[in-house]
């Protein structure tokens, strides 16, 4: 035997398989959090397109317009919908494990941090709501 | 740092945006804004740096996101390279376009 450290392994790692996640419902819960991102991102393709269209003048935009209306588009957009809300509710409901803010000692509850994201979520939901169908 | 600002834009702004382009207006359930008003509303400097940041923010949101679902969600660290560049280059070219269209507004 030359050196027996070259026949020892070095460190052991169990193979993780691809569907891990689906085991339990946390998991699972878990990466759709995490996949709401995609939709997050599909949003933004869509919002573009529609600068784009804009752009390009009233007939392309009307034509944006009418695609939207596909079923295809409309379910899409409509999972896209809920997925977003998901996202915001849990990231909402994730600031109270974030930020630690002490008052008088003692610390805030977790409803004293998140409650005010919701309200601030309505509001701005509101202005932007209104700015858009004023014209 | 991208992320949890990309985060906190996205959970804010994205829910109505959707709301009402993705399925209010395409429906019917509230007169669409006509096409001059929407232009007119995109052309002001404000509204165009506002869409900026709501895109880029959250595109690089998504790519960090994304990253980390596919190390550990699908288990496959190894291509992290591929998945860098797919991640956060697909950001930085989204974010070109955003500031190329929004730019060309005439």
């Amino acid at each position: 035997m030359n050196n027996p450290t070259e026949y020892l392994p070095r460190s052991y790692h169990t193979r993780v398989s691809t569907y891990w996640w689906l085991a339990r419902w946390a998991s699972v819960k878990f990466i759709l959090r995490e996949a709401s991102s995609v939709f997050v991102a599909w949003i933004v393709v869509v919002t573009l397109l529609q600068i784009r269209a804009l752009t390009r003048g009233p007939a392309d935009y009307a034509e944006l317009q009418n695609s939207l209306r596909s079923p295809l588009l409309l379910t899409l957009n409509a999972v896209s919908l809920a997925f977003v809300i998901f996202h915001a509710v849990t990231w909402f409901n994730l600031a109270p494990k974030a930020m630690v803010i002490r008052l008088r000692g003692k610390r805030l509850s977790s409803l004293a941090i998140a409650a005010p994201n919701y309200v601030a979520w309505v509001v701005i939901s509101a202005a932007i709501a209104w700015i858009l169908l004023r014209g | 740092m991208l992320f949890s600002a990309g985060g906190v834009v996205s959970a804010m702004l994205m829910p109505i945006h959707v709301l009402l382009f993705g399925l209010a207006f395409p429906l019917g359930w509230v007169d669409a804004p006509s096409y001059e008003h929407l232009l007119a509303l995109v052309r002001h400097p404000l509204t165009r740096v506002y869409l900026f940041i709501l895109c880029s923010l959250a595109l690089f949101h998504w790519a960090h996101r994304f990253r980390f679902t596919l190390y550990d969600g699908l288990q496959i660290k190894h291509l992290n390279e591929l998945i860098n560049t797919f991640c956060y280059g697909g950001a930085t070219l989204g974010t070109a376009v955003a500031a190329y269209l929004l730019w060309r507004i005439p």
